[in-house]
């Protein structure tokens, strides 16, 4: 494999990010586009044994099999509605890749670094975790998804 | 990956390389080859094994390395004759050496007593050229016709002098065989003139007479063959028909005969799976041709390297049916180019498959010649006289079955030694020859691997057997066995017949361990025993542990695959055969025994198909948590291999499945884990499966 190896890494302070900017149950999200491999149509996923609420089950990418979460599920927004526009992003961190169902896919943003606020501690539930700061755009506020946090969270420690 | 540390993992992987070399060299000796040039290369091995050790600074082994190697040099420059007792030395001296490389690579101690004992052994050897050096010693008398090393050693063919052997040829011609001219009729004649033959026509092939193209040549013959004649000389028979035919010559051994044991030699049975017969040609002949050459230039490549080719291979042959699948549902018409470039590109795949799967195969070899130290060492503690004799030791066999093989064939073999023979003075009683013999064999056969540990023993006591068992508890009292099963009881936990306990075997490690380690590499083990004559275990593995022979089954809409190794029988049951128990239990009655029946739509929370089908379909399992259990299922599909794909990679484990693989059609199919579904069914309160299913919606 040959991926960057300081994925995770912030770019520097002074420096531009790019982020991928989404939407999944109605409310604006975006993603470090280091951390996107690329975007698919949805397709089918074979569903896993008691598997909790978010977690479609598991796809084939290219004869590896990864996980499919409904992002929308992941922050307790209820499930993604079936849509035209629906795509699952292929989100890599570290050597583990998982695919996200999202509702549709807006934009790539370069926004400066310093742009990103901090979340604010809001008092929350699920929706609070995974969410590694804020940033204003156009058409208003978008949630930077922590996503090493969020595969942390939602995947089953391997035995 | 570099410094000190790969260097050293390096010098074990070549110590291990020439203690291999060692053995061979010494087994030829034994043998009675005296070529000069052996006893070279058994110094020149000694020599590099001390050497790399010195760079580690393992003094102890660079010490006995040292020593055995001036014995070493006093016998290749004729100081020291070798008599059958300094054989035994130089045996026992490679022997010592393995366990002190071992040592070292674990880290661990040894006793320093043995090491020290070996060195004087050693050092008796040295002062007695030190204080007379007439070839005629105090050390054996016997083998006084002293031998002197001439280069040109007259007895290098042993095969030649060797009594008549059996030598089974296969033999499979293609068309172009027919088509230049050839005649096997003319062939099998001229094998006549070399030997009696007992020739067998293999129709297996042959088409379905209703068929309207006979095209292929479809006969096929198995010769047997007694004779004294060389390879090379049958060989050349069948050198004008080279590439024009399937072609194996098979040498056996001059094993003595068990003729009482239902199981012949694997070999023998290849018959009766004509249709990987091919395979099996095609893994003997370059097999047996590499015997006797010596090492072949070899490559070391890094594991991960393998595996990225083996994972890639593994999409080709999935990416191959996904095109197949979508060619046929186009219903060209039969003969289009498009479909025999299709049919190509499977053959293709295939080869390319086979070829990366023999990256992984090793051959047995080292693993048996480990075998050899292992009953020499529990032939010396138990007071028995023991060989072993290897058959088939070049077969390959997937690397991670031959390293975890280890474990389980040390225990058996020493169990056999223990166990299995006789002392020697009841092998003469019993009129048979004092030292027993142990056969280690590999073969493949129909995509399997088997191995077999024979020994020419009392075969099991089986009223001991049972009385043990009944006194463990683990059979009750006055139960009427079959002699089957009687034998299969030593593969029980807790059981152990070492009445009189002996340092050996009976270290409360019991046979069930054995049949464990085998089963969790997919595979199972098999005994077979007649009084008198000896006991004999089977272990079937599967080739590769990277394909599965699975069932593929669809439960609530959702395609799985159920391992076939795991399923008994597939069963259609009467609506008489099902008892209700309780609210939400049923059973099912077969053949007078009653089994749960386990919904698996409801034990992985999927949707139920159909609300009560009164035609349920049922599949046998065996499970380790609740023995036989017949799992209900909406529909059975069809048999088929899949690659096994990890979950674990990019999500966790799931109760229930094992892997996944991927199916023609890109879909992924999870293949299941009965025991785990027999274990969950049957919630013990644990916390994982309470909450698991307390979060179902």
């Amino acid at each position: 494999m040959m991926e960057p190896q300081n994925m995770q890494d912030p770019a520097s302070p002074s420096g531009e990010i790019e982020l991928v900017v989404f939407c999944s149950g109605e409310q604006s999200f975006s993603l470090d586009i280091r951390h996107v491999r690329e975007i698919r149509g949805q397709s089918a996923v074979t569903p896993l044994p008691h598997a909790p609420e978010e977690v479609l089950g598991v796809m084939n990418l290219r004869g590896a099999v990864i996980p499919v979460f409904d992002l929308s599920s992941c922050f307790g927004l209820g499930p993604t509605v079936p849509d035209q526009r629906n795509v699952i992003m292929i989100a890599m961190n570290d050597a583990r890749t998982i695919g996200l169902l999202v509702q549709s896919v807006s934009e790539i943003v370069s926004i400066p670094h310093s742009s990103i606020q901090d979340a604010p501690t809001v008092v929350g539930g699920p929706g609070q975790s995974h969410i590694s700061g804020l940033v204003q755009l156009a058409e208003g506020m978008s949630r930077v998804i922590d996503l090493p946090d969020l595969i942390q969270r939602r995947i089953p420690v391997p035995a | 990956m570099t410094g000190p540390d790969s260097f050293r993992s390096l010098f074990f992987e070549e110590a291990e390389d020439l203690l291999g070399t060692l053995s061979d060299e010494v087994a030829r000796l034994k043998g009675g080859d005296r070529d000069s040039e052996i006893v070279h290369s058994i110094f020149r091995a000694v020599h590099s094994i001390k050497g790399g050790a010195g760079a580690f600074a393992l003094d102890r082994l660079v010490g006995f390395a040292h020593r055995f190697e001036t014995v070493l040099d006093a016998v290749r420059s004729d100081q020291l004759p070798l008599t059958a007792e300094l054989l035994r030395i130089v045996e026992r001296s490679v022997d010592h050496l393995s366990v002190l490389v071992e040592a070292a690579r674990n880290d661990r101690d040894t006793d320093t007593t043995l090491t020290d004992a070996a060195v004087a052994v050693l050092n008796g050897c040295l002062d007695a050229i030190g204080q007379d050096k007439a070839p005629a010693d105090v050390l054996q008398p016997e083998a006084a016709p002293a031998f002197t090393f001439t280069p040109l050693a007259l007895n290098l063919d042993p095969i030649e002098v060797e009594p008549t052997r059996t030598v089974t040829i296969r033999f499979r011609p293609y068309p172009g065989l027919y088509d230049n001219g050839h005649e096997p009729t003319l062939l099998i004649a001229h094998l006549a003139e070399l030997g009696t033959l007992q020739t067998e026509l293999d129709l297996s092939a042959l088409p379905d007479w209703s068929s309207p193209d006979i095209t292929e040549p479809a006969f096929a013959w198995v010769i047997r063959m007694a004779t004294n004649a060389k390879r090379e000389a049958i060989e050349e028979i069948f050198e004008f028909v080279a590439g024009l035919c399937d072609l194996s010559i098979e040498e056996e051994h001059d094993i003595p005969a068990m003729p009482d044991l239902p199981s012949p030699s694997p070999m023998s049975q290849d018959e009766s799976t004509p249709a990987t017969a091919p395979f099996v040609m095609t893994e003997t002949t370059p097999a047996s041709a590499t015997d006797g050459l010596g090492p072949r230039p070899t490559l070391r490549v890094d594991l991960d390297r393998i595996e990225r080719l083996f994972n890639a291979v593994g999409e080709l042959i999935i990416n191959q049916s996904m095109i197949a699948q979508r060619v046929d549902d186009l219903q060209m018409h039969h003969d289009t180019d498009m479909s025999s470039h299709v049919e190509s590109y499977r053959l293709l795949a295939r080869d390319i498959q086979e070829a990366v799967m023999a990256i992984r195969a090793q051959p047995v070899k080292p693993l048996f010649q480990r075998m050899s130290r292992i009953v020499r060492e529990a032939a010396e503690g138990t007071g028995k006289q023991a060989q072993l004799v290897m058959l088939g030791e070049s077969t390959e066999v997937d690397k991670t079955v031959v390293e975890r093989l280890a474990d389980p064939l040390t225990h058996m073999v020493r169990n056999s030694v223990d166990h299995g023979l006789e002392s020697p003075e009841r092998r003469l009683a019993a009129g048979k020859d004092p030292v027993g013999t142990i056969w280690l064999s590999a073969a493949h056969r129909s995509g399997s691997v088997i191995i077999t540990i024979r020994d020419d023993g009392a075969g099991l006591d089986r009223e001991k057997v049972l009385r043990v068992a009944v006194t463990k508890g683990l059979v009750p009292a006055g139960t009427e066995l079959s002699e089957a099963e009687i034998d299969n009881l030593i593969f029980q936990p807790g059981f152990s017949t070492a009445s009189a306990t002996s340092l050996l075997s009976g270290r409360g490690v019991g046979l069930d361990v054995v049949r464990t380690a085998v089963q969790a590499l997919g595979g199972r083990v098999n005994i077979t025993s007649r009084p008198g004559k000896g006991t004999e275990f089977t272990i079937t593995l599967p080739l590769t542990l990277a394909v599965l022979d699975g069932m593929l089954i669809s439960v609530g809409g959702t395609s799985m695959i159920v391992p076939i190794a795991a399923v008994l029988e597939t069963i259609r049951p009467l609506p008489g055969d099902v008892e209700q128990i309780g609210p939400d239990e049923r059973l099912l009655s077969i053949r007078g025994r009653y089994v749960p029946i386990i919904d698996l739509a409801e034990t992985l929370g999927f949707p139920r198909a159909e609300a009560d089908d009164p035609a349920m379909l049922l599949l046998l399992v065996e499970t380790e948590a609740r023995g036989t259990c017949a799992l209900l299922v909406d529909r059975v599909h069809d048999q088929r291999q899949v690659v096994i794909k990890g979950l674990e990679g990019n999500y966790g484990q799931v109760t229930g499945v094992s892997a996944a693989t991927v199916l023609g059609d890109g879909q992924i199919a999870l293949i299941l884990d009965p025991d785990g579904i027999a274990a969950q069914s049957h919630p013990i309160p644990s916390q994982t499966s309470g909450q698991r299913v307390a979060a179902l919606p």
